[in-house]
Order: structure tokens, then sequence, then C-alpha cells
């Protein structure tokens, strides 16, 4: 809870909605009639409309990316170290829209909106979405803003897919893609993670297929469970030896199966908290987005080839102890877009943190983030707009 | 510019292909593409370096060329460029291989070992040289494969490798009657431009 604001904060932000009546078919074949999409903006929007930066968020994300909802948050949005005044994603120069994508659980339409064909909550019956399907929903979020083209898309993780689904689907309505720990598809291994944490959710006896809202429970066993898992490739081993070792609750082992370790008090507390705040039917959904995503599959497994249609110049960061989307994975995309003769640069930033690191500030990732965001500023001459 | 840029520069042909190995602050490859329009990609490992490619809008690439350039295609790339890297290699006549893998022809700059300045320090004085072209002591210097100018015209030949053309300057690469009567001696840097053997 800050007593003032920091000089470098959005500020208090509030969160708008833009609701759509256009049917959006989806790539799985269903179409949405309608939905709701829910956003947040930063900085000022120029009278060119050229100074648009899209943020697409991860797995769990939102579109609270920066500032505050009220003086009482105790902590500011999910990406906050790197949007605001003077930081990487500056908003006295960028307009910045960050948005909930559909499907998801904070505001925009997903399992838990009411499906207008039954009156019910949709529940497991939402239909499945792929990062194709949320780009094309975030460009007509965009059409409806006045936005023509993004100066950039920028996401980290899942968040970085969209991004690059933006440069195949979109290459014209995005000047520059920023892809922060992504990968250009999921290894077997991450595949694995995700099946995991569905079957956690799913055999939780409170989920009820999916329609646990009718019964009045929600699966929280499940999501914990299911947090638990991801959480521990979100960190690097050092990272949490660093944090936790083996340190224990109290001085002495017990014996039995409570609580010992302090990283499992951890665990548990971060489980915890997220049961009570995502909802099921979204985490699986999001986990299916992710094990679809594979742009090159459509080209024979030729990634360079899927990345033909990109035009734009291409930043792509990967951070060294990050094992969920390791260096190898962003090596993989930066050799076919250099293959596809795209406009690229690539950092592999020094970190201790892991996949998490894309959220964490540090001190060199901000300077390639910045520097990258800096010159397309100067590129688009894009003045202070405060 | 630095004079071994500038002259590279020179040579560079309009629209080429360029891969820059050690492109530190992209400063070549951000000329080579206004002045010539190259298109190409550095590759760096030095942190300052990146950032400051990535400011000015130069392609730049993190990573480390002992590591090799498997993922990059046979006959990518038009030329292949690297100055003041190659005495750092861990095993230089390998990335000359790889470089010439990669590239239909080489640029190569580094400093010439057998400058006489070099060799006094050496020959005279009995101590390693430290110089505007080594600045660094003997214990924490990158440079861990020295060679001359005639060093490395020798490995192109055993490697059967065609020289199109080789230089050598004083810092600033002016040309001088003496360093073109014995360039071994009176070169302080050396240039080469080599493509690869007739086959």
């Amino acid at each position: 809870m800050p007593d003032t604001l920091p000089p470098d904060s959005v500020g208090l932000v509030t969160p708008q909605t833009a609701h759509f009546d256009t049917p959006l078919a989806l790539a799985g074949g269903k179409t949405l009639s309608d939905y709701t999409l829910v956003y947040e903006t930063y900085g000022t929007l120029n009278a060119e409309r050229n100074n648009a930066v899209l943020i697409c968020h991860a797995l769990s994300g939102h579109h609270h990316a920066a500032g505050f909802h009220s003086m009482e948050d105790r902590k500011p949005g999910w990406w906050d170290a790197y949007i605001g005044p003077g930081k990487a994603i500056d908003t006295e120069r960028f307009f910045v829209i960050s948005l909930n994508n559909l499907g998801g659980c904070h505001g925009s339409t997903g399992p838990a909106s009411t499906n207008p064909e039954t009156q019910r909550a949709w529940g497991p019956a939402f239909p499945v979405l792929t990062v194709a399907d949320w780009v094309h929903s975030q460009a007509r979020l965009a059409d409806r803003l006045g936005i023509e083209r993004f100066a950039a898309v920028v996401g980290g993780s899942l968040g970085g897919m969209q991004v690059l689904q933006w440069t195949m689907a979109y290459p014209e309505r995005i000047a520059n893609a920023v892809v922060i720990a992504a990968t250009p598809r999921l290894s077997a291994q991450n595949i694995a993670f995700n099946e995991v944490a569905r079957q956690a959710i799913r055999s939780d006896p409170d989920f009820h297929d999916g329609w646990y809202e009718e019964h009045g429970t929600v699966p929280k066993r499940g999501l914990k469970l299911a947090r638990m898992i991801g959480h521990i490739t979100y960190l690097s081993e050092h990272s949490m030896g660093a944090k936790f070792g083996r340190d224990l609750r109290t001085d002495q082992l017990n014996f039995g199966y409570d609580v010992e370790f302090q990283v499992e008090s951890y665990l548990r507390h971060q489980g915890d908290t997220f049961s009570t705040s995502f909802d099921a039917n979204t985490y699986l959904l999001m986990t299916k987005a992710l094990d679809y995503f594979d742009p090159a599959a459509l080209h024979g497994g030729d990634l360079a080839a899927a990345l033909a249609p990109a035009q734009c110049p291409f930043l792509v960061v990967s951070f060294t102890t990050d094992w969920r989307f390791a260096p190898p994975r962003s090596r993989e995309l930066v050799d076919a877009l250099m293959r596809a003769d795209k406009t690229v640069s690539y950092a592999s930033i020094d970190s201790p943190h892991g996949h998490d690191a894309f959220l964490l500030p540090h001190p060199r990732y901000k300077a390639v983030f910045g520097g990258f965001m800096r010159r397309v500023a100067r590129d688009l001459q894009l003045e202070e707009t405060t | 510019m630095r004079a071994d840029l500038k002259l590279i520069h020179d040579w560079v042909p309009q629209g080429a292909r360029v891969l820059d190995l050690g492109c530190g602050d992209g400063e070549l490859l951000a000329a080579l593409a206004r002045d010539k329009q190259v298109v190409g990609y550095g590759l760096e490992i030095d942190p300052d370096g990146i950032t400051a490619c990535i400011e000015r809008g130069v392609s730049v690439i993190e990573q480390d060329i002992d590591d090799g350039l498997s993922n990059v295609d046979d006959d990518a790339y038009d030329l292949v460029i690297m100055t003041q890297a190659l005495q750092a290699l861990q095993r230089p006549d390998r990335t000359l291989d790889e470089m010439l893998r990669v590239g239909r022809e080489c640029i190569i700059a580094f400093p010439n070992f057998a400058y006489w300045r070099h060799r006094l320090y050496l020959g005279i004085q009995g101590r390693m040289p430290v110089s505007k072209s080594l600045p660094h002591a003997w214990y924490d210097t990158p440079n861990i494969h020295l060679s001359t100018f005639r060093d490395f015209g020798q490995l192109c030949r055993d490697k059967g490798l065609t020289i199109v053309d080789q230089r050598v300057g004083n810092g600033d690469h002016e040309p001088h009657w003496s360093s073109r009567l014995w360039p071994n001696l009176c070169g302080e840097t050396a240039i080469f431009r080599v493509t690869r053997a007739s086959r």
C-alpha cells in the first residue's frame, strides 16, 4: 500500500470494458456470438495514433499490468517494473493497452460468463481458444480504439506467443515485436507439466466436470496443486535454493507430513492464494492454448516459412536460468527469423530467477528492452505526450 | 570511424548480405546499412555492445563465436566480417573455416604481433608488448592467439584459401611507403580479404 504513488508509476488506473456484437469465428470451429474485453490503458494516444503499444499477458495474467487500482492496493500491476514514465515502455511517449484475454477470469468473457444460448454459465462448454483467436480479438479491440498499427506488440511467455502470432497474422498492423521468455512451440516436457496441472484440476471431486459453479463448489485443491506445479517451473533451482534452501519452519524435524520445510509452506501459500482468485476452467483453457501453439506445424515444421509474412523488427529476450522456456527455445526462434531475413536482435539475460525473471527488475534486461523501445520511439518520431 | 572499419567499409559491395562477428557497438553495420543498403546481423557477447546495437537499430544476436556458427546455413551470407576478434578466439583456424562455410568471402582484421614496436617491447625490454592495438597486460588480456601478418597469410595458404587483398596499416590505416615495403614489420594492424579455395 503506497502512501503516495511512486513518481515512475502510471498512477491510479481504472479498467474499461469493450463489448463486441460481431461474431468471432474461432480456430476450433465454434463461434462466439458476442463478447466483452476488459482492458486498461496508460499514457496518451497521440494525434497520429501511432504510439500505441499492446501488452499480451501470460498464463495467469490479466489486464492490470501497471499502476494501482486504489491507494489501498498492496501491489501494482504485474509488469509495473517495465511500464511507466521513464521505464522501458515509457508512458510519456507510448500509449499502452493491456487487456484480459478471452477465456480469462478477470472480466473478459470466459467460462464463468453467461452463455447467451443457455442463459447458464458457460463452464466447461466455453470454446477452447487458441493464440490466433486471442490475436483476432485483440485486433478488434485495436479497431475499436482507432489504432491502425501498433508501434509495438509486447509480451512475455504465453504473451510472447501472441506477439509472434501478431507478426504473422497482421504483419501490416505491427511496427515492432518484443518476444520475451517465450518459445515458438511447447516441448513435450512443457505439455507434460500442463497435463499434470490439468489432471490435478480435473480429478478434484469439486470439479464436477467443469460444472462446479452449478454445484456450488470450487475445485480449490486441484487449482492449488496446478499452481504449485506451475510455480516450480517458473522458478529456477538456484532461486528456490537461495530463497528457502532447506530451511525448516520449526527448528526440528517432526517426522510427519505437515509443512516442515519453508519451500513447502511457500508453495502451499502460492497455491492457496491462486485457488481463490483464479478460475479452474480458465486455467484449463489457457494451458490448452499454450499446448496448441505451433505456427511451424502449418508449414511442415519450417518455422522460417511460417514467419515469412512478418515485416517488423523483432527483439527476442531470454533468461539464462529459465528452464520452462529455456534460451535454446528463443534461439530456435531467432535462427528462424535470421533464416527468413527478418530484422531481429537477441539478448540472453543473465538472471538467477528462472522464467519469472521476465517480470522482475533487472538492469541489463531494462537496458536492452528500454533501448529497443527508445529506438522504436525515435523511428516513429514520437514526442513526449505528457 | 575506426581506421580498419573505414577500409572495410570501402570494400563491402552495395546491398551485400553481411555477418559481422564481434560487431561491438554496431558502428560498422550501421554505416553499411546507411551507405550501402547492406542487410545483416552482428554477433556479440559484450552486454554494452549489444545494448548499443539495439539502441541504434542494428540487428545483433548474443552469440559466442567460439561456440561455432552451426545455427547458420552454408552460403547464407555474401560476406563475413571479423575485426579485432581473431586473436581472442579459442581456435581461430576453425572459426575461419566456419566463416568461409557460411559466407563466400571474409574480411578479417587483427593486430599484427610482428609490428616493430611490439618487437621492440619483447626484444629489447623483454616484456610482453602493450600498445594501442594490444592494450592489455599479459595476465588479463583476452588475446590468447596473437599472430602476425605473415602467420595469417601462411594459414590461408595452408588451407588453400585465396587471398583477394591484404593490407596493413598503422593505427589510422594511412598508406605509408614503409608498410608497403615491409608490411610484417611496419603494419600495426593487418586486414585480409579471403575467399574459399576454388573447387
